[in-house]
């Protein structure tokens, strides 16, 4: 049987409560009658047998490419690059799908003789992941064999030495990517593309880029132009990446892209009705949902954080393809699309959404308030094609204790930005204008960046940029049960329940409004008609 | 008339001192301030002149002495019984002679620059100290024609501020008070002039990085002090770490770059200053840290917040304190105390010095200080004026002074 589709329910009074995720807990919450709620496609079946899978796409690639056999020969300078700890989420069961792509890879190098191979993880401003991470995501055959020689490195957007400049795109726009990766003569790129906006061009231009090449992109005014991130054709961050990637293409870097899709099997059994729709639910599904509730609710947050940060996604792998970047990234977003799509008829005057624990930005980490910004405004806002879920001057409601807690090994200068920064200004080209510059080159950052597992200094600026879009297009921004001090920080406004929070969207967008719930995760992306 | 007495009472300053365990100025009812009649002091000479108090402000320094945390450095430089109060405006009602000789009429609101040096005591010559002008550093506060007593407010002979009946003053100490100020106004003057040789003794440079730790009365009008008087020849970035929401405010308006919470103060500075940290410590830091707290804990503070071979100037009263010296010597740190007040040198090299209190007058009127008043009481409600004056920052005020024009008493 295959799996349903993405479904928007329209609550009427026979409707259960609808599952709200808040942080590392969650609750359900009654909606007014009359609004919707969005579901996710159930997951697709997964590759019967991904190892043949990912042979057949490394042998028969997509676009002008040849065979990776082909490319390969005995004295070549091979680098393999891969996606970070920001992919999946969550983490997946083992084996990763890096692992199951780059075994493969690596055993093509050897049967060609290659010996100059070396790893890089492409993780642009992000933190260094730490050892434990690396041998999830790769397997500790590869880590092994690498990363005691040296030859399993984690790109250093501020290693000067390791840099090399490509030039100027025609919008003047630096090139900047890593030395090892430019100079290679095969760069493979390992993707998960686990929504509509990874990949691309965007691996190479942003993963292994620098902070002069992301500048260029990462700032107020393209964020503010891409509508949404996940329509690549809509999206002015897309279209800078492609400018740099079709630079680094004919500056002659030979790139070899691989693209994984994933299903949206996001839970494991034990938090399984969290992608089940509620009226839906068996005896199972609400005995979990009061045991996880009620055990979550007397846990202090930290070992919530804790159990949940533990969890292991079991998405399985939808489609690998591989070969020139733009004809598999296209193939891929069409598979991100087939899982992830669900067509929406209109937009809403408010629109709801429970935010997990879990962003890009904050594995084995605390989800903090900027991030909180980031994952409701940046990402679920934007999870959309056509026109947003919700009309311009509409309200975004979201769920979240928003902590005013920090991960100082991992966000240090979050800290300054949320204390120093937001204390000032909220509008994003104005914190641009006045303190990027000092976070981006503060010699501590870069340090703590280079050596520690911080993210790069910049990096609260390019999250608080991410919701500019949003922040452009609503009338207002609730948060529900957060800590209102940190709310406030961030210029919105805090509601105890949500009904008060619905009581005060009123205020900004009339009465009897429309209201559409987005009932992620797991991931869907709205095609808004 | 009435004035506060504080006798030589040891069982009472002990009592004080378990009750101050409660807060500042608990242990008002129990210490060794007593509500008594007032008897005006003797004239000590002719060059003195009798000043009625209008206004006189509970200092640090008055509720580190009644709560029994002074330092027993202060002993022998104090007489028994006094009036406290040294920071006061009051009205010369039979007129007489300011420091620079000129004659006040009767009715001329003043102030008194109340250390007790030289001139008062009519020890000439002065000392070296006092004979450059730098009254404050006065070798003889325990000798000469006055009881001892570093400054009036910790004297027998002279009375003090905390009184309806009139203290005595010396023409060395008296300073008018110009009609645009208001009584509000002129009671910060000493603080302020505290403030302003702080500031102007801590050799700020062009395009320093100044850290203020601590937002009370001493913190703003430090602020305000490095904003008006320091700023105009030596531009630089203010950063201050002040505790309650009132104070951050306040040291906005008067003038700072950036006012942020205590434990946001070190990261402020850190990135203002480019600073890597080594062991919990800024490997560079701001060029100057005021402390105006002066407590264990803000002394630390202060030495890790400044760079190696920088300033850390004591402007709040420290009594005995625990503090790890390590990093001043590894880092060539200079600390240096700022008290009170004297001359101070003229910003342009040639100029003439000036009285630190006329500094901190012209300040006082330009920066509207009198708005750091927040609370006036009759001296009757004491025991609240001065739980009031030791939960100031908490709750919402910085300077709670005693108003003795009245004698029904009113609060604001």
């Amino acid at each position: 049987m295959s799996p349903r589709p993405g479904f928007v329910l329209d609550v009427d009074s026979s409707t259960p409560p609808t599952l709200f995720w808040h942080g590392e807990r969650f609750s359900l919450e009654k909606l007014p009658e009359g609004s919707r709620v969005i579901y996710a496609p159930e997951p697709e079946e997964a590759l019967a047998d991904p190892q043949a899978a990912i042979r057949h796409a490394l042998t028969h690639p997509e676009g002008d490419r040849d065979p990776l056999p082909a490319l390969l020969f005995p004295g070549m300078k091979l680098t393999i690059a891969f996606d970070d700890i920001s992919l999946p989420l969550p983490p997946m069961e083992r084996p990763d799908v890096r692992q199951l792509v780059m075994e493969q890879v690596l055993d093509l190098a050897a049967e060609a003789g290659v010996d100059d191979v070396e790893l890089i993880v492409a993780l642009a401003l992000h933190r260094r992941m730490t050892e434990p991470e690396l041998r999830h995501a790769i397997g500790d055959r590869i880590y092994d064999a690498f990363a005691p020689n040296g030859l399993l490195t984690q790109h250093d957007a501020e290693d000067r030495d390791n840099l090399v400049h490509l030039g100027m795109t025609d919008h003047g726009e630096d090139v900047e990517i890593n030395r090892r990766a430019a100079e290679s003569d095969l760069l493979v790129y390992v993707n998960i593309n686990l929504v509509a906006m990874d990949g691309g061009h965007k691996s190479v231009a942003t993963g292994l880029a620098s902070y002069t090449s992301l500048r260029h992109h990462h700032n107020p005014a393209t964020m503010r132009k891409s509508t949404s991130f996940m329509d690549q054709h809509r999206s002015e961050l897309h279209t800078a990446n492609w400018r740099m990637g079709r630079l680094i293409r004919d500056a002659g870097v030979t790139v070899f892209q691989i693209e994984t899709t994933l299903n949206t099997d996001t839970f494991p059994d034990s938090f399984k009705f969290l992608q089940k729709r509620e009226w839906e639910w068996k005896a199972k599904d609400r005995i979990g949902y009061l045991g996880a509730a009620a055990a979550l609710d007397r846990m202090p947050a930290r070992y919530a954080r804790r159990l949940f940060h533990s969890v292991r996604a079991p998405h399985r792998m939808t489609s690998v393809q591989a070969g020139e970047v733009e004809a598999v990234h296209a193939i891929t977003t069409e598979n991100v699309w087939a899982q992830q799509g669900v067509v929406v008829e209109g937009q809403t005057d408010i629109l709801t959404m429970g935010l997990p624990y879990i962003s890009p930005y904050n594995v084995n980490s605390i989800l903090n308030p900027i991030l909180v910004a980031c994952l409701g405004l940046g990402y679920f806002f934007n999870l959309y094609r056509g026109r947003p879920l919700v009309r311009e001057g509409g309200v975004l409601i979201m769920t979240h204790p928003t902590p005013w807690e920090f991960n100082p090994v991992h966000h240090p200068s979050y800290i300054d930005f949320f204390e120093q920064v937001l204390s000032e200004t909220t509008d994003p080209t104005e914190v641009a204008d006045r303190f990027e510059e000092g976070f981006a080159t503060d010699p501590w950052y870069i340090h703590l960046y280079r050596t520690g597992h911080a993210y790069h200094g910049v990096h609260p600026f390019y999250m608080w940029y991410w919701c500019a879009h949003a922040l452009e297009h609503l009338g207002a921004v609730i948060i529900v049960g957060g800590d209102p001090k940190a709310v406030h920080r961030l210029g919105f406004r805090a509601a105890s329940t949500l009904a008060d929070a619905l009581e005060m969207a009123q205020d900004v967008v009339g009465p009897s409004p429309t209201l559409t719930h987005l009932h992620a995760p797991p991931i869907l992306m709205a095609d808004v008609q | 008339m009435k004035a506060l007495v504080v006798g030589r009472n040891l069982p009472r300053f002990v009592a004080a001192r378990v009750a101050s365990a409660l807060g500042s100025g608990r242990g008002a009812g129990i210490g060794p301030l007593q509500l008594l009649d007032a008897v005006a002091p003797d004239r000590p000479g002719d060059d003195w002149f009798p000043l009625r108090p209008l206004l006189s402000g509970i200092c640090g320094s008055d509720l580190a002495t009644l709560d029994g945390r002074t330092s027993r450095y202060f002993e022998d430089l104090v007489s028994f019984p006094f009036v406290p109060g040294h920071e006061v405006v009051g009205v010369l009602d039979d007129g007489g002679t300011d420091h620079a000789g000129r004659t006040l009429a009767p009715g001329t609101r003043a102030v008194i620059e109340p250390v007790l040096g030289c001139a008062p005591r009519h020890i000439r010559p002065p000392c070296t100290q006092c004979g450059s002008g730098h009254t404050g550093l006065c070798g003889n506060l325990a000798s000469g024609a006055l009881a001892p007593g570093l400054q009036t407010g910790f004297c027998t002979d002279t009375g003090g501020g905390w009184s309806t009946a009139p203290l005595m003053a010396h023409t060395s100490q008296l300073h008018a008070v110009p009609d645009a100020l208001s009584d509000q106004d002129a009671v910060l003057i000493e603080p302020t002039a505290c403030a302003v040789h702080a500031a102007l003794s801590s050799r700020v440079a062009d395009g320093d990085l100044v850290a203020v730790v601590g937002a009370g009365t001493l913190g703003l009008t430090t602020v305000a002090a490095l904003h008006s008087v320091v700023r105009p020849t030596a531009p630089c970035t203010v950063v201050v770490g002040a505790k309650h929401p009132r104070q951050r405010e306040l040291a906005a308006s008067l003038g700072a770059d950036q006012v942020v919470p205590p434990d946001q103060l070190a990261r402020a500075v850190r990135r203002r200053a480019g600073s890597l940290v080594l062991s919990g410590r800024l490997t560079e830091g701001a060029d100057v840290v005021f402390d105006c707290v002066g407590t264990s804990a803000s002394i630390t503070e202060a030495l890790t917040l400044v760079r190696p071979r920088g300033r850390v100037v004591l402007v709040g009263m420290p009594g005995k304190v625990g503090v790890d010296l390590a990093p001043l010597w590894h880092r060539e740190l200079t600390l240096v105390g700022a008290y009170a007040y004297g001359s101070e040198a003229a910003p342009e090299p040639g100029g003439p010095d000036r009285r630190t209190f006329e500094v901190a007058i012209d300040l006082v009127g330009s920066a509207g200080l009198g708005r750091l008043v927040s609370a006036l009481y009759p001296l009757e409600r004491y025991e609240e004026a001065l739980v009031h004056a030791g939960a100031a920052g908490r709750r919402g005020a910085v300077k709670v002074a005693f108003d003795l024009r009245n004698p029904k008493g009113r609060t604001r």
